[in-house]
């Protein structure tokens, strides 16, 4: 790893010449107030997850305090968000996964508070980072493995066993399915920190390119472009990562093909 | 030992600090409660109080399509109860002015037979009056003529036999 980080630093300062560039040092974990960082220590990171809290609370809570018969606009944006996840976690995982809609909801409104508040410039994005996004992941992981097992004893490991298969072709789909079953964290967990640990990181070198006058323009219409792009990134990696986690959920519930 | 490793990390410049495991453990314990803490205040504020908003405002539109169709139907009742009143109304009204035509007719019908029967007797009384005037008339003046003949024929010196000049002044008047 040290070989790497030696190796990336290099070709960093290398292709910059006499620019410096930093794009990871937007992901780095600070102390707030100095000293060590500990288990407890409050960092950036700290911070940055409060205020997605906080944006969740407004957005959530703050917005439906007139519990208005007719919207206002806030009410209207968590109407909204309350009923696109509800339709999805119904959609995908059908009348039974219903009340797992909390928990569900939790993560698409971290996530999605997250990307955003990452998006403000000299912010921390607190999904960049994979510890965060694989304590997401692999919680879902765990969560969907357990619900699976206790709602359907060994009858789920009929997941693995595709039945609709000419049987010969059985054990190869089913190692094939196991195989893409554990996987499924590791992609789920670095799909989303991967998305926005680039997006980050190409603004930031966009950026360093400004530095040099010549250049400037093109690389502040580049910040603008991948900045919106980055919007976008954000809003469907919070659908992508929910989405996948009310199929996993369908999975759980429904082992059967 | 973190210590090292956190300034080695910083040492090795732009890295990736996502990598940095020392790190680890501080954002997992407030990634975790963040979560904690999004997933309490959804739970148990903003999604039931959304559902309840949602629930009410379906409530609420079921209710007025529902109190919509009610004064449709009662608009219809009164309409009909209207159309029935009007027909009643004029079928009233028809019915009155037949009675009050019949009742007219008859009356009138009793007036004019009175009047015809009055009339008749009236015209009966005034023919009888007019002959015994006549028949008077005539008599009268059949004594008048019948004296007036005496008195020329005295007056010329002869004597009028009373017969021949009533037989004369009758013959006369008859003709």
């Amino acid at each position: 790893m040290s070989d790497g980080e030696s190796l990336m630093a290099d070709d960093a300062h290398g292709e910059g010449g006499g620019l410096s560039f930093h794009p990871m040092d937007q992901f780095e974990v600070k102390s707030l107030f100095g000293g060590d960082i500990g288990m407890f220590t409050l960092t950036n990171v700290t911070l940055w997850l409060a205020l997605a809290v906080v944006a969740v609370f407004a957005l959530m809570v703050l917005t439906t305090s007139k519990r208005a018969v007719v919207p206002g606009r806030g009410q209207s944006i968590a109407e909204l968000m309350y009923g696109f996840v509800y339709k999805m976690v119904e959609d995908v995982t059908g009348k039974d996964g219903i009340k797992y809609f909390p928990y569900i909801m939790t993560l698409f409104m971290f996530i999605l508070c997250a990307n955003f508040l990452g998006l403000i410039p000299t912010s921390f994005t607190t999904t960049s980072h994979i510890a965060v996004t694989a304590v997401l992941g692999f919680g879902v992981f765990f969560a969907v493995t357990i619900l699976g097992f206790v709602k359907n004893g060994a009858g789920f490991l009929s997941l693995f066993w595709v039945s609709s298969a000419p049987l010969p072709l059985r054990p190869i789909l089913a190692l094939i399915e196991i195989i893409s079953y554990f996987v499924r964290p590791v992609s789920h967990s670095i799909r989303l920190a991967g998305n926005m640990m680039a997006g980050h990181a190409v603004l930031k070198v966009f950026a360093g390119f400004a530095q040099v006058a010549a250049i400037a323009p093109v690389a502040i219409i580049g910040v603008m472009a991948i900045y919106g792009l980055e919007v976008l990134v954000s809003a469907i990696q919070a659908y992508v990562f929910t989405i996948l986690t009310c199929v996993y959920l369908k999975d759980a519930l429904h082992p059967h093909h | 030992m973190a210590t090292d490793t956190h300034s080695a990390a910083e040492a090795a410049g732009p890295g990736m600090p996502q990598l940095d495991i020392t790190t680890f453990s501080n954002q997992i314990f407030w990634l975790l409660i963040a979560l904690v803490v999004i997933f309490f205040v959804l739970s148990r504020v903003a999604l039931p109080r959304i559902a309840a908003i949602l629930a009410e405002r379906q409530g609420t539109i079921t209710n007025d399509i529902a109190a919509a169709e009610d004064l449709k139907v009662k608009a219809q009742e009164a309409e009909a109860a209207y159309e029935k009143a009007l027909a009643d109304a004029r079928g009233e009204a028809q019915r009155i002015a037949g009675e009050t035509k019949a009742a007219i007719q008859a009356d009138l019908d009793v007036a004019i037979a009175r009047a015809d029967a009055e009339i008749a007797a009236k015209a009966a009384e005034s023919e009888k009056a007019i002959t015994e005037i006549r028949a008077g008339a005539q008599e009268a003046i059949r004594e008048v003529a019948k004296d007036t003949a005496k008195e020329i024929v005295a007056a010329m010196g002869g004597k009028a036999d009373a017969r021949s000049v009533t037989a004369a002044v009758t013959a006369r008047m008859k003709g």
